[in-house]
């Protein structure tokens, strides 16, 4: 591991600005960054600490919005009573996620930030080739080992997938990140992360000095009416297959569409919403049937790399399932 | 080379003074610096749990912690879990009981995790004590009695509770 500079900041200004410093991480549950330290992916200089910053973990739950801290630990939102009433997918697909240790380590802030769990991109040693780190050198699961790679959002310079759930969910209910830097900013979490397009390298919209302080997520009735349902290798501790949240709220009859949302994880490079299949689904009567005709659109565009076919004929029953559980349809 | 830190830990109630190259996991300062070689290295990398002790009484992974991370924030290892006079915590005594090791090199991992698990309340049927006990692998295959210990430690901890 290449050495650093550490340094622990007490209030959000002092960690702004010790963030200017080149080669500058921000540390607070550690969980992707100390990893990808040891195996050389991350090759900081300079540490900030930011895990004693008061006030920045608080989950808040009013009528009209959900407000975490980005400090917030994993295990303490995924456990917290108003959220789990009033969002079982953002609680869901937290505790869903990791395990009990990692969740108690990581923060909501960093969970966002988490990194791909490519194989190829974490072993440098072994793979120069990788354009997420370094840009130009070529895609090694290309013609790799990519079972476990992206099916949508791809390009041919990179096909790693996004690995988080807990995003997966924000996409879908329209969450926002809170953002400071020498100016506040507020950036909607579908626009937060990047294609990857020629520039894999890049993943997200924040500037170096730029600090995640917390999200909100506006409370809508199929927020109330949520789901997030994650197939896997083995039943847990592991990450998604593919998977989906999904929320839904009928009109008056209590069968027709008023509102639904959908987004992917497990399957795409970023989290990915379903608006195409939300747009044929709105103001109609569902059952089994109509579900899994529109979610067989889930996955239009999708490319196989190789190993990675199954999750296109995977992606379109996940979808349906998680539809029907929230719709309670057998 | 990196510049050494002075620091201060709290384990197990004890107040160690330290001096260590800032890149020093928990982990490492546990076992190479203040010879408590309980808490064990598995993979190193946060996917197996046997580095698992408590910091703040909450269950974290040792070897993605640094050590000046919990500076002024206590941590527990195995080697703290048994009384001063050297009585076995519950969940030790069930281990024993219900044979819940083979190998044993995930134990203490599986101790700690277990302990804070009860804790938790994350007990209520063996579907639930899987499910949060799944971080920490057993290459021997243990999981049936590991989970019959937890159930047995958690009821002997309700009804000592009453």
């Amino acid at each position: 591991m290449r050495t650093f500079d550490y340094v622990r900041v007490e209030n959000t200004s002092a960690a702004i600005s010790e963030a200017a410093k080149p080669e500058t991480r921000f540390l607070a549950g550690g969980t992707t960054l100390l990893d990808l330290m040891k195996l050389n992916v991350e090759r900081p200089a300079h540490l900030v600490d930011i895990t004693r910053l008061p006030g920045l973990d608080t989950i808040e739950v009013s009528t009209d919005v959900i407000r975490i801290g980005a400090l917030a630990k994993m295990s303490k939102v995924a456990a917290h009573a108003d959220i789990m009433d009033a969002a079982p997918v953002l609680s869901e697909s937290l505790w869903r996620a990791a395990s009990a240790q990692l969740r108690n380590m990581a923060s909501i802030g960093g969970n966002l930030m988490q990194r791909t769990r490519c194989t190829y991109f974490r072993d440098p040693g072994a793979y120069p080739n990788c354009n997420k780190r370094n840009p130009g050198s070529g895609c090694a699961a290309l013609e790799g080992i990519n079972r476990n790679h992206a099916v949508l959002g791809i390009s041919d310079a990179c096909i790693a997938i996004y690995p988080g759930d807990f995003a997966v969910s924000l996409v879908a209910f329209d969450g926002t990140v809170l953002v400071r830097g020498k100016v506040e900013r507020r950036i909607p979490i579908d626009e937060f992360y990047l294609l990857p397009r020629q520039t894999p390298n890049l993943e997200h919209q924040l500037s170096p000095g730029e600090m995640i302080v917390g999200i909100e997520i506006p409370r809508v009735a199929a927020l109330k009416r949520s789901h997030y349902l994650k197939v896997r290798d083995r039943a847990s501790y592991e990450f998604a297959a593919a998977s989906a949240a999904v929320g839904i709220e009928f009109e008056a009859d209590g069968k027709t569409v008023r509102d639904v949302r959908i987004a992917l994880g497990g399957v795409a490079t970023k989290p990915w919403r379903l608006r195409a299949v939300e747009e044929a689904l709105k103001g109609k009567p569902i059952d089994e049937a109509t579900l899994r005709t529109a979610a067989a659109t889930a996955v239009d565009g999708a490319k196989s790399s190789g190993h990675n076919a199954f999750k296109i004929e995977l992606t379109p029953k996940v979808v349906a399932r998680a539809l029907m559980t929230v719709g309670d349809i057998a | 080379m990196s510049a050494a830190r002075q620091l201060s830990l709290e384990i197990n109630g004890t107040r160690r003074d330290l001096n260590l190259d800032i890149r020093t996991t928990l982990l490492d300062a546990l076992r190479e610096h203040v010879d408590l070689p309980g808490t064990k290295k598995g993979c190193d990398h946060g996917q197996c749990g046997a580095c698992t002790v408590h910091v703040d009484g909450e269950r974290v992974l040792s070897c993605l912690t640094l050590a000046a991370q919990v500076e002024g924030r206590p941590v527990t290892t195995i080697e703290g879990l048994q009384t001063a006079d050297g009585v076995l915590h519950a969940v030790q005594t069930a281990f024993i009981e219900h044979d819940a090791f083979q190998c044993g090199y995930c134990t203490p991992g599986q101790i700690m995790s277990a302990v804070a698990c009860i804790r938790e309340g994350h007990t209520g049927s063996d579907d639930q004590i899987r499910e949060y006990m799944s971080g920490n692998l057993c290459r021997c295959g243990a999981y049936p009695h590991i989970v019959a210990a937890v159930r047995d430690a958690s009821s002997s901890l309700k009804e000592a509770a009453l």
